[in-house]
């Protein structure tokens, strides 16, 4: 798992890759730059996520496969990495400029690497 | 000399992501062939979403065709990603000029001027305007006009209405079948919602099904979600949301601070030109909300 996750932070502009449980919010493993509560990260991504999946499926496009949260000093960007609901969600904070799209596809990795 | 538009689409044809889309739009424009110079600027615009002179093209041909709402989104689209652009500068002066906002359509030109002092058409449009020159009574348009630059006001109609530009003279009551008028999908999977989940404009179906109330629900509690997320994540405060799903992506932005916009579309649009529908929608949706 940490193989996986370093692969994310490896990307510049990266702060921190996790898994986090989407049930009940909680971390599984982590690799985080100082500062960053990885509790915290786990928890709210957790619950953005179970709230986002619900608005997709309510407009009929299915359960998420990725989603990114823009903000002016940071991006919070997640693959859920599990069944439908529950299992794993592969996480990375980063600085507001770095490439998603890379992280996109390391995520993707990631996540790929834990089933 | 007009461009030979054979071999302009020979060109094209044998290389679809060549730039040379420009001058093949720019000549079937100048020709008056507008449905023609609208498919190949689109063409382009999808292969290079982030190339300012597509944009440019684009906003001209639609000024042509007289849909000045649409072509003023091209024009601030290529002024976002080119600030320099003398010609969007000078075609936003135009639209500006048509909409009586003489202060927004100097400073258009003044900016146009910095770059280009030596272009005479800047001044001349300027000094037309500084004169208090009326334009002409609207006349049919039979012909396409050849250039949006403002070196041409006096061909063209003065009291067009061009209901989100801003400064639009006499703002029109609140409508919401016009909130997202003349944006690419207007008619579809776009939701505008109040910070209660409360539908302000806008619908959304499934499988033939209005979704509209249900989904309104769910992104209020979304956007408070994120909101909180971005907030103590330290991450500031956030200007959009982007996620696939199985069947589509979409984009959610917030216009106010109050309000959350939604844009669905399916899986064949990519998150990055997504990104830019919803940018422009979210223009649209806080001009008339500002309007309301």
């Amino acid at each position: 798992m940490s193989s996986a996750l370093e692969l994310v932070t490896r990307v510049r502009g990266v702060r921190g890759a996790m898994l986090v449980s989407a049930d009940d919010g909680l971390v599984v493993a982590e690799q985080l730059m100082e500062g960053i509560k990885g509790s915290a990260v786990a928890a709210l991504a957790a619950s953005l996520a179970g709230r986002l999946r619900r608005a997709m499926e309510a407009a009929g496009i299915g359960t998420s496969v990725f989603w990114h949260l823009q903000g002016d000093k940071g991006a919070l960007v997640v693959v859920p990495g599990g069944g439908r609901e529950g299992g794993i969600l592969v996480v990375a904070v980063a600085e507001p400029d770095v490439n998603i799209g890379l992280v996109r596809l390391e995520l993707l990795r990631a996540a790929e690497a834990m089933l | 000399m007009p461009e030979d538009i054979r071999a302009l689409s020979s060109q094209l044809a044998q290389d679809p992501q060549s730039l040379v889309f420009l001058r093949l739009g720019e000549a079937l424009r100048r020709k008056g062939q507008l449905e023609a110079a609208l498919r190949v600027a689109m063409n382009g615009l999808e292969r290079h979403p982030h190339l300012a002179d597509a944009h440019d093209l684009y906003a001209r041909i639609l000024t042509d065709k007289h849909d000045y709402e649409r072509a003023f989104d091209e024009w601030d689209m290529a002024v976002r990603i080119a600030p320099n652009h003398t010609g969007a500068l000078k075609g936003l002066a135009f639209l500006y000029f048509k909409v009586g906002d003489l202060a927004q359509a100097e400073a258009h030109l003044e900016a146009a001027r910095k770059v280009e002092p030596d272009d005479p058409s800047i001044d001349q449009a300027l000094a037309m305007m500084r004169g208090g020159i009326t334009p002409p009574a609207p006349e049919p348009a039979a012909e396409p006009v050849d250039s949006p630059t403002v070196a041409s006001p006096t061909v063209d109609v003065p009291t067009v209405d061009v209901p989100t530009v801003a400064s639009s003279p006499v703002p029109s009551p609140l409508d919401e079948s016009r909130v997202f008028a003349g944006l690419e999908g207007a008619n579809e999977g776009l939701l505008l919602v109040d910070g209660a989940g409360r539908v302000l404009g806008g619908a959304l179906k499934s499988n033939g099904a209005d979704v509209t109330d249900s989904v309104a629900a769910y992104l209020a509690g979304v956007s408070q979600e994120a909101a909180r997320t971005a907030k103590l994540l330290g991450l500031g405060s956030w200007s959009g949301l982007s996620a696939e799903a199985q069947h589509g992506n979409v984009h959610l932005a917030h216009p106010t601070p109050e309000a959350l916009l939604l844009v669905v579309r399916d899986r064949g649009m990519p998150l990055g030109r997504l990104a830019i529908l919803a940018q422009r929608a979210t223009a649209m949706a806080k001009r008339w909300l500002e309007r309301g």
